[in-house]
């Protein structure tokens, strides 16, 4: 526990995303009107790697067996690593971040399984409420939570809608904790 | 609505004083600029702060006061109270700030409608003990004066304060970039005031006279702020600045005696006109020679916009020629300029020889397919005539090919853009008979196609109606009828001919209109990509920001909240799409479909269009 700030990460009950994998959700009160929800996917899994590494330079050894041309070996090593590098820094997304400050604005921000982390911070004026949405996604329904932003000419319209938690896509028991602490920040600033 | 202040970390450890700010009306927010220490006059304090909101155009107020007190200077806290008097304002912050610890505390005093101050207890927690309280008044009685007043007000709760570290010298070079329906665009500051970082970042920038005063100064007062250290300076950017102004001069009068020749009568005349306008390397001078006047012209640039369009152009020229430099010394270097000019007309030989095969095969049975004989050998024998006199031209040039191109080549010290058009044009130049082959091509299969398809009406007893754009019934007369079908037949059975030497010599003019297409577009890019901007969002990536990020400082109980504004840099590909220089750019004309339809109908096409900018 850090000075003033309040964990909440024991209430977690297991969590999941909408394919049914694991996920954890950890809430952090910094003061009465700054909260932020973090929410982890699982980590990228060593037997996956191993699997899929085997299987690429496996039917390389075999191409190389049958054409006898080494290029084939050098290009396989070179996919994989690359291929490696793309999804650790541009794909696999380690947890996402919600900071909500009263009347300052809300921050989101993805963080990378190669650490890098990529944020956006969007301003209390610009904010005209958070809510959970639903959407049909192939054959069913999923909700996600989401920012809906004024238009500057019409304030009693939305301009659009910045869609949370992406790439974790935790199911509705995980949003409406997270909504209801939204909500109780709006709604004292 | 929770208070917010802007805090400068360079003022972190600055002495007591006061503070210096604007507060942002309507957001409930002050962004402090700088602490003016002790000793000061307060008159002089507000003639320099009367002086600098004249010269700033910003909003400048005494915000409070701010208090770190060291050893010996107990006395301060109540000097620091009675000053909320001189300074006669709606609001009057007390920061103070104990060392050792790291969070501050706030304490707002307001103007009731009386005038009277009320003090509004800001601390979030009530934490037990005098010691914790910030002001020193002494004595647990005043605590629970103070608790009372807070009991009274209703609780400290509603009324909250959070501090925002920024940094000062990054926060007043950048420039904020508001994404706009998903474009960031740097002119929406205008048109959206009320945004609340927009407002911070603006205070900061425009409050650069506030800055100009350092420690070494013998001012009127002595502050502390992110110069105050001393100021910062670069001699070569000095030594710069001063040169700039008599090269400047020069170029711009260089520029309009050359203007003034390029718009003289002589070359204005209609063949000259229409060849320059054809020629892609006089296209680019007259583009350069714009850009040049952009970069050169005395006045500064003030709208950021207007300042990264002229460094932009300015980088993108200084590489171009450079690089242009470089492959001249390349060329000119063991003459290989003129190896490369021998071979241009064994080159063109070469390929007249094989244009020749070409239309022999073509005059046979080519890929088996049987030809109307007459005809085959009529076009084939024009075509041929022409490439025999096409030869005999550049025969007759090669003598001086090897001197025009040596004193052509020079002009590509003008930059590598003048390079690549030069060779787009000697390309143009040389293939000019497949650009004739195909003009004469085009328009016979054209002819063919729509003499058929008006005799096609025809033989069905229909009619193309010019007023109405439709097809209508009409009755024939018997010889015109007759007339109209053998036409049709001829026609019909020369088809195959005719659009066999269109495909060929279109499909050889495709090939020469790829190449020309990709030199274009590369001198497209090397023209319109932003090189400055590319710079600095690599190396001072603080000087263009998207936006902001925040980031909790560790505190600890009984303090506010405490965040640290950190810039949130723009992303390459918006940089590039933010400061690309607007160009002549070539784009296709038309989508693909509308290509294809006008191939076959034997429209002549000219895949590659200019936008101009400028009517001339």
């Amino acid at each position: 526990m850090q000075n003033g700030d309040q964990h909440y990460s024991m209430e977690d009950e297991t969590y999941t995303d909408i394919d049914g994998k694991a996920i954890s959700l950890e809430c952090q009160s910094h003061s009465g009107f700054c909260r932020e929800f973090t929410v982890s996917s699982a980590k990228v899994s060593i037997g996956r790697v191993m699997a899929y590494t085997c299987a690429v330079w496996l039917s390389a050894y075999i191409i190389f067996f049958v054409t006898e041309n080494t290029a084939v070996l050098s290009s396989a090593i070179i996919i994989t690593l690359v291929g490696m590098m793309v999804r650790i820094h541009f794909v696999k997304v380690d947890h996402e971040t919600l900071l909500i400050i009263g009347s300052l604005g809300v921050q989101v921000s993805s963080s990378y399984a190669s650490g890098r982390e990529s944020t956006d911070f969007i301003e209390m004026g610009k904010i005209k409420d958070i809510v959970i949405n639903e959407a049909i996604h192939m054959q069913t329904v999923i909700y996600y939570l989401c920012i809906l932003l004024k238009d500057p000419s019409d304030p009693e319209a939305v301009s659009s809608v910045v869609p949370l938690f992406q790439s974790s896509k935790p199911r509705l028991n995980c949003l409406v904790k997270v909504y209801k602490s939204c909500q109780e920040i709006l709604a004292k600033c | 609505m929770v208070l917010k202040i802007f805090f400068p970390q360079c003022c972190n450890k600055a002495d007591s004083g006061l503070l210096v700010g604007r507060w942002i009306p309507g957001q409930n927010s002050a962004v402090v600029l700088a602490v003016i220490h002790y000793p000061f006059i307060p008159g002089q304090v507000k003639q320099y702060i009367h002086q600098m909101r004249g010269q700033s155009g910003v909003d400048l107020t005494v915000l409070g006061s701010w208090s770190m007190p060291k050893e010996g200077q107990e006395g301060m806290e109540s000097f620091l109270r009675d000053l909320s008097t001189i300074f006669p304002q709606g609001q009057w912050l007390q920061l103070s700030r104990e060392m050792g610890k790291i969070g501050f505390r706030c304490h707002v005093l307001t103007r009731d409608p009386n005038g009277k101050l009320i003090q509004q207890e800001k601390e979030l927690k009530e934490d037990g003990g005098g010691e914790k309280g910030g002001t020193k008044r002494g004595g647990g009685e005043k605590k629970g004066e103070e608790n009372k007043v807070e009991g009274e007000e209703g609780g400290g709760e509603k009324d909250k304060v959070i501090f925002i570290h920024y940094e000062q010298r990054k926060v007043m070079l950048s420039q904020l970039h508001p994404i706009d329906n998903g474009v960031p665009d740097p002119q929406t500051e205008s048109q959206l005031p009320q945004l609340l970082l927009l407002q911070v970042f603006g205070t900061v920038c425009q409050s650069e006279p506030l800055f100009f005063l350092d420690k070494y100064d013998d001012g009127p007062v002595k502050m502390t702020h992110w110069q105050s250290e001393g100021r910062e300076g670069s001699i070569i950017v000095e030594l710069m600045k001063q040169a700039s102004t008599p090269v400047c001069l020069l170029t711009t009068w260089m520029l309009t005696l050359w203007t003034s020749l390029c718009s003289s009568r002589i070359l204005n005349m209609r063949p000259m006109r229409f060849i320059s306008s054809k020629l892609s390397t006089c296209v680019q001078l007259s583009y350069r020679t714009e850009h040049l006047q952009t970069v050169c012209s005395p006045t500064r640039a003030t709208a950021h916009n207007h300042f990264m369009r002229k460094a932009n152009i300015f980088v993108s020229f200084f590489v171009d020629v450079s690089l242009g430099l470089l492959l001249v010394s390349w060329m000119y270097r063991e003459n290989r300029i003129g190896k490369l000019a021998n071979t241009l007309v064994p080159a063109a030989d070469y390929v007249a020889k094989e244009l020749e095969e070409l239309l022999q095969w073509l005059m046979g049975a080519p890929a088996g397919l049987k030809m109307n004989r007459a005809l085959d050998q009529v076009l084939g024998r024009f075509f041929l005539y022409h490439i025999h006199l096409w030869i005999s031209y550049i025969h007759l040039m090669s003598p001086f090919v090897e001197m025009i191109l040596w004193y052509v080549g020079l002009s590509a010290c003008l930059g590598l853009t003048f390079a690549l058009s030069l060779l787009s044009d000697i390309t143009a130049l040389l293939t000019f008979h497949i650009y004739c082959f195909y003009v004469y091509g085009a328009r016979l299969y054209c002819m063919t196609v729509y003499g058929l398809s008006s005799l096609w009406r025809l033989f069905r007893g229909k009619k193309w109606n010019v007023l109405r754009q439709r097809v209508d019934s009409c009755s024939y007369d018997l010889d015109q009828l007759f007339i109209g079908t053998l036409l049709f037949t001829i026609l019909l059975f020369l088809l195959p001919t005719t659009a066999l030497y269109y495909l060929v010599f279109t499909l050889l003019r495709l090939v020469v209109v790829m190449f020309q297409g990709v030199l274009h577009l590369s001198v497209d890019f090397i023209n319109s990509f932003p090189l400055f901007a590319m710079g600095l969002r690599l190396f001072r990536s603080y000087r263009l920001a998207e936006g902001v990020k925040f980031r909790v400082l560790c505190e600890e109980p009984g303090t506010p909240l405490h965040l640290m504004m950190d810039i949130n840099p723009l992303k390459v590909s918006s940089v590039v799409q933010t400061y690309r220089t607007p160009t002549y750019s070539c784009y296709p004309k038309d989508s693909w479909l509308a290509l294809c339809k006008k191939l076959f109908l034997g429209e002549l096409i000219y895949p590659w269009r200019h936008k101009t900018t400028k009517i001339d």
